[in-house]
């Protein structure tokens, strides 16, 4: 019951930012969608690092470790750490610039214009949009399951609980589709009244939640290990693969022995059961492999899709000055150091902590995603289990606010505005319909994510990265490369779709977890690929106007508008 | 200065792929921290001060005046 208070009065504390954001609120689009391009270093800090850590952060960073050990930080963390600050520099910054002089308020705006094509957005719009989505339903889909597993027994007289298995609903549990429906209502109320400056100021308080509620777990649950010095060691003694990125055949194993073991017995009673009382059969634990060279190498182009996330693009967009950034680009490093060095340590302690002759998280237990919140209940108290299932949902919303107010202005720009309306509404008419675009977004995804409950989305999340990933040839082209043109861009867009497509099609349709492709992800074909088909098709087909030159690439003419205005 | 930045940055992104932690469990940094994961929480310290010297060194001189104006054009773009 405890943790139902604490997560009802950190949701009223977000409704209550959302009214008070609302007043500040000027009624014209460039501020509904923009902030009046008025976001100063610490709020856009906050935007950014609140809005790139979605919950993987603090529940998959410790599942992941806890499966396969310590490389995890070096795969997804230390490489985010530094692309993720070079695309804000060398990308961020200039278009961020090119939105202020141009009057961009989406990624399509300044496609349109680098490109010199009007159809450009056609071809994009589905393309962001369907990436965005699963993302979006990873989200709420995860608030709902976090609300419903943590408030087991909290409501027995009103919920019953239904199902049995690994599916079912615990009696008293506040139930997936009401769970995650109050999440929803939460972020709409604040991305409905405060635009981008709500879902800034939100973005502010969650970041601050999670990085604080992750510390605070990571100290209470290393005290009740004995020390983070014994905790270690124990890990050393009886699971010393997860320590580093090989597998020896002296290793012992002992979580994946007793992982097995399980497996064993749980296999010998399904088989003991007649053809007609079996479900699913048992599947059995994944022996420990390590890590390959070019595997890990090839994680370094995933974080390359933080260039072509439209929230991003839009929070890039509300910065006070180009000033604003430089905040971000020094401290998301280290804030992702402070977020990931301790869930990785809680995930690796995970696998062997004993706690009175039992280990702590039981042998069999095959949901690496609820490591952390098993560790929580078992080894703190019911108010830090509320304050953490809080910081975990904060880690979503945070994301999702994002999402959803993109989605509604890429509708409203570049959809309602651009090619409905051929650029003829008016200001008031552009916030009304963006507002009426996020309410849709909203309940189209609540409906999906809570009843049809597509769980084979959360096996799309890295796709849904690589997709973004594998377009960022285009951006930094735009950016920098005078020579890239229309028919390139085209180019590169159908590359990265057509090679995602297939790669995506050889993994069974994301069936396939650990799918490979060349002994690499599959991401770094796909960059490959799309850069490939920009650079040459560029090269074979005419160059841009001069005017577009001279607009995107002429510093002594930006130098003399600039001047001018 | 500008081109040693960037240089060092890249040097970063090559160090990163650390083969020589790559099958060691036994060192541990502070006697709990097991070494390859210290050195990729180093990689990330390492990460936010080269991107200090670069908004130092490496800021774009193209946008003072962007920084100064405010934004003259209507929003959408012009095409």
């Amino acid at each position: 019951m405890i943790a139902v208070l604490i997560i009802s009065a950190y949701l009223s504390l977000l409704l209550i930012l959302g009214v008070i954001s609302s007043r500040f609120f000027k009624g014209t689009a460039a501020d509904y969608f923009l902030a009046s391009r008025g976001i100063g270093p610490f709020f856009l800090l906050m935007s950014l690092f609140g809005t790139t850590m979605t919950a993987f952060a603090l529940v998959g960073s410790t599942g992941a470790s806890f499966k396969d050990g310590i490389g995890i930080y070096g795969k997804m963390a230390s490489w985010s750490g530094i692309i993720h600050s070079a695309c804000f520099f060398l990308v961020g910054i200039k278009l961020w610039s090119f939105g202020k002089r141009f009057g961009y308020t989406t990624q399509i705006q300044f496609f349109r214009d680098r490109f010199e094509s009007d159809k450009i957005g056609l071809l994009l719009f589905p393309i962001l949009v369907g990436l965005v989505i699963p993302y979006l339903l990873i989200g709420v889909m995860g608030a709902g399951t976090t609300v419903e597993k943590v408030t087991a027994g909290a409501f027995p007289g009103l919920f019953p609980g239904s199902g049995s298995g690994p599916t079912a609903v615990a009696p008293g549990a506040i139930p997936f589709w009401l769970g995650s429906g109050v999440v929803c209502v939460v972020v709409l109320v604040y991305v409905f009244f405060g635009g981008v400056r709500g879902t800034a100021w939100a973005n502010a308080l969650q970041t601050i939640v999670f990085i604080v509620l992750g510390f605070v777990t990571f100290f209470v649950i290393a005290d009740k290990l004995g020390g983070v010095k014994e905790a270690t060691r124990i890990v050393q003694r009886d699971n010393p693969d997860k320590l580093r990125r090989t597998v020896r055949d002296d290793d012992p194993l002992t979580r994946f022995k007793g992982d097995h073991a399980v497996y064993e017995k749980r296999l010998a009673l399904w088989e003991a059961k007649t053809e007609g009382q079996r479900t699913v059969a048992p599947t059995p634990p994944v022996r420990p492999h390590g890590i390959g060279h070019l595997q890990f190498l090839s994680y370094l182009f995933i974080p390359l899709s933080v260039g072509m996330f439209p929230h991003l693009f839009q929070h890039w967009l509300t910065a006070r000055s180009a000033k604003s950034f430089r905040l971000s680009v020094i401290m998301h490093p280290l804030l992702i150091m402070i977020v990931w060095v301790p869930c990785v340590l809680l995930g690796i302690w995970a696998t062997s902590a004993v706690i009175d002759g039992r280990p702590v998280i039981p042998f069999g237990f095959s949901n690496p995603n609820a490591v952390l919140g098993k560790l929580v209940v078992v080894m703190t108290s019911p108010t830090l289990g509320g304050l953490l299932t809080a910081g975990i949902l904060a880690a979503i919303m945070s994301s999702l606010d994002s999402q959803f107010l993109c989605l509604g202005s890429i509708f409203t720009n570049d959809i309602a505005s651009h090619y409905l309306a051929r650029d003829r509404l008016t200001d008031r008419q552009k916030v009304m319909i963006g507002r009426v675009f996020v309410v849709v977004i909203v309940l189209v995804t609540y409906l999906i994510g809570s009843f049809a409950k597509p769980r084979g989305v959360f096996t799309l999340g890295v796709w849904c990265f690589s997709g973004f990933a594998s377009l960022f040839p285009l951006v930094f082209a735009a950016v920098y490369w005078k020579r890239a043109t229309k028919f390139g861009a085209y180019a590169c867009v159908l590359a990265a779709a057509g090679t995602w497509l297939w790669l995506f099609a050889q993994s069974g349709f994301g069936a396939n977890r650990s799918f490979l492709f060349l002994n690499m992800m599959p991401v770094a074909t796909m960059v490959a690929a799309s850069t490939f088909a920009l650079v040459v098709v560029s090269l074979l087909t005419p160059a841009p106007s001069k005017a577009t030159m001279d607009k995107f690439f002429s510093t002594r003419r930006l130098s003399g508008a600039a001047r001018q205005s | 200065m500008k081109r040693l930045v960037y240089g060092l940055i890249i040097l970063l992104a090559v160090l990163h792929h650390d083969w020589w932690w790559w099958d060691d469990s036994e060192t541990l940094l502070l006697g709990f921290v097991p070494i390859g994961l210290a050195y990729h929480a180093a990689v990330s310290l390492t990460a936010a001060l080269l991107w200090a010297l670069a908004v130092k060194y490496c800021w774009p001189t193209d946008l003072g005046a962007d920084d100064k104006t405010p934004a003259a054009l209507p929003e959408g773009g012009r095409s």
